[in-house]
């Protein structure tokens, strides 16, 4: 069975080590499904791409184009790795807007692997400081295992722990993924509460 | 088929002079717009209810009244009558009243609001809009079809053997129509009293209209007041006209680049393509506004926002004229063309009062 895995990804650089993260994060999520005997069937979402319609909506209260296009790949995933470089001490701005647009409870209960990227790793608890609280406030299911790489994780002598702990990571995931029930996400236009219900408040 | 302008009454700087019309100036020129409104041969007038600057338009039934006394024929609605935030009963007896005032050209439209504080203002709870627009319409249903009313709510003080003054014009109260960008419990709550429903439809992608109208003439249908292409239905268009289509878009743009629903956001030409703005000739305005048929099926009235964003009073009736002369006349005879048989017109005083008459009496 193929699972839809969705990497959001706020880098903005092109390459962008942001980007490459993730990339590792969901070949390795392939790998622990087809470990199970599933694979991934891994859509990407640059929201460098999203900047504009994502500004547009702020303004307009809709999304256009290729950002509604996103939202329903969001809303349709079994699965999300969402990775960000560090600004200012938090995800980016342009993180968080995509995430302020999806509707209320369109992640609840969706498997979630959180990651970051920063030259230097004194910015790693943002994982735990900034990006978990908003996805808890999201209602989304995060894997205990969050990644971070600093420049120097791309290179050097820790770099093997650095690859264990990705596969740590998408090894759980994978497991939430596995165990949950795909969503069916709920139309409110098919299944309209009816009158009489509305009515006694 | 119904076709009208409906107006917010924003108090609006013109971006182009910087000049800024006075609340006792908007209010008037409101009035102007709506006398030409009857003049160019339009069918409604729709007024807003607002309780925040900027909008200097929070008493809708003083200036339909005030509109009635000194016209002759155009239909005076509302876009919109907070259903939310307006005690129900004061709802029944000033569009009552009005009615009577304004010999039956009346109908209204309800809302919810926009505005998070207003709830508040008026003592009541933004979490509780479903609910309060379900409660309160359900009682003014009530203080207009049944002479003395016994009622308890969540929402208001109770009412014990209350009879709502005047009672509405011959018995009939004014066709109500429910307005909603989103909100399925509206279209829902349209269905099952067989009543109107209006899609604000601009400043919003079509999808989000067609799934409203959708849903509202199935749940119509479902309920019993007839087949589905028999709901009534109502949409809003915006709408800059200039003879040649690229003059249109030169003397919007100024106003639609710092407007205040969507301005510094999308350009002029993606919004076009986003929401129903159409910006150009004539010509195109009404081969667009033939287009909205395509979405929800024969429907039965089309209001157009002509006088927001600071657009000069001059400015505004230049665009009735063509309005009136250019378009609406085209869209009557295609409309009319088009419409599928067994499709209803949109009620008047008239029409209800007359289906009234031939309903069989119960004795």
């Amino acid at each position: 069975m193929t699972r839809s895995i969705v990497v959001v990804s706020a880098g903005l650089a092109n390459p962008s080590s942001t980007r490459l993260l993730a990339d590792q994060l969901a070949t390795a999520t392939d790998l622990a499904l087809r470990g199970h005997g599933d694979a991934a069937d891994i859509i990407v979402i640059e929201l460098r791409e999203l900047a504009h319609p994502l500004a547009d909506h702020l303004l307009t209260g809709f999304a256009s184009g290729a950002l509604a296009e996103a939202i329903e790949t969001v809303r349709h995933a079994d699965g999300l790795i969402a990775v960000t470089p560090v600004f200012a001490a938090s995800y980016s701005g342009l993180f968080k807007m995509f995430f302020e647009v999806l509707e209320q409870d369109l992640l609840r209960g969706k498997p979630i692997l959180l990651a970051a990227t920063a030259g230097t790793a004194r910015h790693s608890l943002v994982l735990e400081h900034a990006m978990r609280p908003l996805f808890s406030y999201l209602r989304a299911i995060t894997v205990p295992t969050a990644v971070f790489a600093a420049t120097e994780d791309f290179g050097g002598t820790g770099s093997g722990a650095f690859t264990e702990r990705i596969a740590t990571a998408a090894g759980e995931l994978a497991d939430l993924v596995l165990g949950s029930r795909r969503a069916v996400p709920s139309d409110p236009f098919e299944d309209v509460t009816p009158f009489d219900q509305l009515l006694k408040g | 088929m119904h076709f009208g302008i409906f107006t917010v009454g924003d108090v609006t700087t013109d971006p182009t002079t910087g000049y800024t019309p006075s609340e006792h100036e908007r209010i008037k020129n409101t009035v102007t717009i709506a006398k030409k409104a009857e003049e160019i041969g339009l069918d409604v007038v729709a007024f807003g209810q607002h309780h925040n600057p900027p909008f200097a338009a929070s008493s809708p039934t003083t200036t339909m009244a005030y509109v009635a006394a000194q016209t002759e024929r155009i239909l005076l609605s509302t876009a919109t009558t907070l259903i939310t935030t307006t005690d129900p009963v004061r709802i029944a007896e000033d569009y009552a009243q009005l009615q009577h005032l304004a010999d039956g050209r009346v109908d209204l439209m309800l809302g919810r609001g926009n505005t998070g504080p207003v709830y508040p203002w008026f003592g009541k709870d933004i979490r509780d809009g479903i609910p309060l627009a379900v409660e309160n319409y359900a009682l003014l249903r009530r203080l207009w079809d049944e002479d003395v009313v016994t009622w308890e709510g969540k929402f208001r003080t109770p009412l014990q053997g209350f009879t709502s003054t005047p009672r509405p014009l011959d018995g009939v109260p004014p066709f109500v129509w429910h307005g909603s960008i989103r909100s399925p419990e509206i279209a829902e709550q349209a269905a099952y009293y067989g009543d109107g429903f209006f899609s604000n439809h601009i400043f919003w992608p079509a999808s989000h209209t067609k799934q409203m109208v959708a849903l509202y003439r199935r749940r119509f249908e479902h309920y019993g007041h007839g087949t589905a292409d028999q709901a009534i239905v109502g949409l809003g268009g915006q709408v800059y006209m200039a003879k040649n289509s690229q003059d249109a878009i030169a003397e919007f743009r100024p106003y639609f680049d710092v407007a205040p629903v969507y301005g510094h956001g999308p350009s002029l030409e993606d919004f076009m393509q986003q929401t129903p703005l159409t910006v150009g000739s004539p010509q195109q305005v009404i081969e667009r506004t033939l287009g909205f048929r395509d979405y929800v099926g024969d429907y039965q009235r089309q209001l157009f926002l002509m006088d927001h964003a600071g657009l000069p009073l001059t400015t505004v009736l230049k665009q009735l004229d063509l309005l009136g002369s250019e378009v609406v006349p085209v869209l009557r005879k295609e409309f009319a063309a088009l419409r599928g048989p067994g499709v209803p017109d949109a009620p008047t005083h008239e029409s209800l009062l007359a289906a009234r008459q031939t309903e069989p009496v119960a004795v």
